[in-house]
């Protein structure tokens, strides 16, 4: 039996099917995803270019690896449809009424105090043509309510983002550091949840002042620490005990480090997309419009 | 080599051969394996430091060339293209060498092919260390370090081919399968990774889907296939027997081709859901690899103990076998969705990872240099005391990393699912397992110096064996005139 074209054609088979699969495919797929307007309702530019400095600090979480401990990507294990009213109007038994009327969930029992305390969830986790049928029966009772799509997960009720992570939300990066690990928490909205550049510096040079029992290790070398002519300068980091520099002395960001704190404050990935909706205030004018035909 | 030994001459033709066979394929061997020996010290010594760093987050803080985020690449760098890559190429052209009853063509060159290859890690090592790692997890060298690795690869590759070309035995067997197809696949991984992600970059979370394919291929179909040819034909060559199937085995050969090639996209990927969803399916089909490779193993050892002449190497390639089923289980386990979301991002995925790369892959390694060397060096090993030290003290590194990895990987993904948890005390959970693992480095790092040790040893004796004779001739004239007086 000739087993070398045998093998020749298997092994053949076998790099070309996972390489049309794994390389190729997604090239045509979503290999040419560009900046679009794609976010529901706003219709605003999404994804925005990070500026230049935030770049260049893509290259130094690049080169000293962060990704090894940070991943940078939301996972959400659902959608919630929730109902909010929002002004109950002139006539609150009537609004009540037609709410327990609709059949959406809203019984006699669970309807006392649903116009205290404004605006209040009054519907969680229903199907959207519930969630539609309970905001037009409110409408037709003079009350006004909006229906909110929420994202649903762990890493979203961790408070590291507001929805899961989508291909969109990449296309700039270069290297994409997705991260695989997480022995420290996920970045990819820590712009937004930790906003503040002077706490970043810190961190970045002495994390246990700012977060006592962290692991991470201290980025001196990101810093420089000078003698002080005349005035200190406005960037010095406001150390105390044993992270203090000698007196006389200041520590200052070098570029990298400054770099590095505009990328992780460039890091935010909560536009509400269409392949990753969330809930977005302007809603009842919408749901009234999209709401009229499918009846 | 000793000329001594053998004057009789009737096993003679059979013999001689397979001592020209090793002699010649004793130049690159000893460039592959003895520079393997010596990037796993250097690796285990910077997964050293990186492991201290969790212990002491603030030790060699002023440096950047030692920050855990560089030095934990170097170390699996180091590990991966220092010593497993070349380590399976070296195993695998004698594989080829002596199963094709032929001396290996033009030796000379395939040595200088390993010492561009061991530029090239060097250089590669040193980038990452530099911050010039490409940012994508097993392929952090840089491109300049790619290119010689590319070249290197290039002409070993194909001068083991020509080896394979060359053999006087026409019928292929199993390993031979496996290793041709590893040799092809590695330069059609290695540079469609580095042409898309750092010549011409793909756009997004594209670069991620193939830095997952590479990974993938290099973890399980080329160390799956290199790994298993060196299983089988040590496996068979110690217990003096033919592999139980060769059918079976061609049954695990296609599954790692459809099959393995398509694993590696994680479940939580911000990518289209069929990635990950083919991904999951064709991971867990690799159950078939992992059941073919048990029953043949099993129906090859099992029929009786078969006579091994050493067993320390059989001890090595045995674990590595065990290694290999527990390491692609929990790869098949990991693959389905509802236990990746408690295992990724955890621990769990390391315990994994060294498993299938150290306990798999580089153990089986280990039994095949302390096969192979003392016969293409034609010593006998003086050390066979020293090679069952560095088995044992492999094995319980490996299980000090792999165990508290693998349940510290759990017990962090079953916090982390429970966001009431703070993050600091999900972090903390995992410190004490840690601890452990920085012992198992310890006492990797005292193996991989055994190892080396091992093969200096081996090296001197045969710089003695060639120097000796003259020695001897030179005494024997002596020493008459001295007992005459």
């Amino acid at each position: 039996m000739n087993y070398g074209a045998l093998i020749f054609l298997a092994a053949f088979i076998g790099i070309s099917a996972s390489w049309f699969g794994f390389v190729l495919t997604p090239q045509i797929q979503i290999g040419r995803e560009t900046q679009a307007t794609n976010t529901v309702n706003t219709a605003e530019l999404y994804p925005i270019a990070r500026p230049g400095q935030a770049n260049e600090g893509a290259e130094v979480y690049r080169a000293n690896g962060c990704v090894y401990c940070h991943s940078q990507q939301i996972g959400q294990s659902g959608t919630e449809v929730n109902v909010v009213l929002s002004e109950i109007g002139t006539n609150p038994v009537a609004v009540v009424e037609a709410l327990i009327n609709a059949k959406v969930g809203v019984t006699n029992a669970n309807a006392t105090g649903l116009s205290a305390g404004l605006p209040k969830t009054i519907l969680r986790n229903v199907s959207i043509g519930n969630a539609k049928k309970a905001s037009k029966a409110v409408r037709d009772a003079g009350a006004e309510s909006r229906v909110d799509v929420v994202p649903v997960g762990v890493d979203i009720e961790r408070g590291w983002g507001k929805r899961h992570s989508v291909a969109q939300d990449y296309i700039y990066d270069h290297p994409v550091m997705l991260g695989s690990q997480r022995i420290g928490p996920d970045l990819a909205n820590v712009g937004v949840r930790l906003p503040d550049a002077k706490w970043q510096l810190l961190h970045l040079y002495a994390p246990r002042t700012v977060v006592p029992e962290s692991i991470m290790p201290s980025y001196k070398f990101l810093f420089e620490q000078r003698k002080i002519n005349g005035q200190p300068s406005p960037d010095a980091l406001p150390l105390e005990g044993d992270y203090a520099p000698p007196a006389g002395y200041e520590v200052v960001p070098r570029a990298e480090a400054k770099a590095l704190v505009a990328y992780l404050l460039s890091l935010h990935a909560g536009a509400p997309l269409y392949e990753a909706p969330l809930s977005v205030a302007s809603a009842p004018a919408a749901t009234a419009a999209t709401n009229s035909p499918a009846k | 080599m000793n000329p001594s030994s053998c004057s009789s001459s009737s096993t003679v033709a059979n013999d001689s051969l397979i001592r020209e066979i090793d002699a010649s394929a004793r130049p690159p061997l000893f460039v592959l394996f003895f520079s393997g020996a010596i990037w796993l010290v250097i690796s285990s010594i910077l997964g050293l430091i990186a492991s201290i760093k969790f212990h002491s987050p603030d030790f060699l803080a002023n440096c950047a060339w030692l920050t855990y985020g560089r030095v934990y690449p170097a170390a699996t760098n180091a590990l991966l293209y220092g010593f497993a890559i070349p380590a399976g190429l070296g195993v695998g052209l004698w594989i080829i060498a002596r199963l094709g009853q032929t001396r290996v063509v033009q030796p000379w060159i395939i040595a200088f092919g390993a010492k561009i290859w061991n530029l090239g890690v060097l250089v590669g090592v040193f980038g990452i260390l530099n911050g010039d790692s490409t940012g994508f997890e097993s392929l952090e060298m840089p491109k300049y370090a790619a290119i010689l690795l590319f070249i290197a690869y290039t002409i070993i590759g194909i001068w083991t081919l020509l080896t394979l070309h060359a053999r006087q035995e026409k019928t292929l067997t199993a390993p031979q399968w496996f290793l041709l197809a590893a040799l092809f696949w590695f330069p059609w991984i290695f540079s469609t990774a580095h042409l898309l992600l750092t010549v011409w970059p793909v756009r997004g979370v594209t670069q991620s889907i193939i830095a997952w394919w590479f990974a993938a291929n290099l973890k399980f179909v080329w160390f799956g296939l290199v790994g298993l040819a060196a299983s089988f034909y040590f496996i068979s060559q110690l217990m003096n027997r033919a592999l139980h199937s060769q059918y079976l085995a061609l049954f695990t050969f296609w599954t790692i081709l459809l099959f393995a090639t398509w694993s590696g996209i994680p479940h939580s990927a911000p990518v289209p859901a069929w990635m990950p969803a083919i991904s999951t399916v064709a991971t867990v089909l690799t159950l078939i690899t992992i059941l073919t490779v048990m029953m043949n193993v099993y129906r090859t050892v099992g029929r009786g103990c078969g006579q091994a002449a050493n067993p320390a190497p059989g001890k090595f390639i045995a674990f590595g076998v065990m290694a290999f089923v527990v390491s692609w289980a929990m790869h098949v386990l990991n693959a389905l969705p509802e236990l990746a979301i408690f295992t990724q991002f955890t621990w769990f995925n390391v315990a994994q990872n060294h498993l299938n790369v150290y306990g798999f892959f580089a153990m089986t390694m280990f039994g095949a240099i302390y096969y192979i060397m003392p016969r293409v060096m034609d010593m006998e090993c003086p050390c066979w005391g020293r090679v069952k030290a560095h088995y044992w003290l492999a094995l319980l590194g490996i299980i000090l990393i792999a165990v508290p990895l693998a349940v510290g990987g759990i017990i962090q993904g079953f916090k982390l699912n429970h966001p009431q948890v703070a993050f600091v005390e999900v972090m903390k959970s995992s410190l004490n397992f840690l601890r452990a693992t920085s012992l198992g480095e310890v006492l990797l790092l005292v193996g991989h110096l055994l190892l080396l040790a091992n093969l200096i040893g081996l090296a001197v004796r045969y710089a003695r064996s060639r120097v000796t004779p003259v020695f001897v001739d030179a005494m024997t004239e002596i020493k008459p005139a001295g007992v005459k007086s």
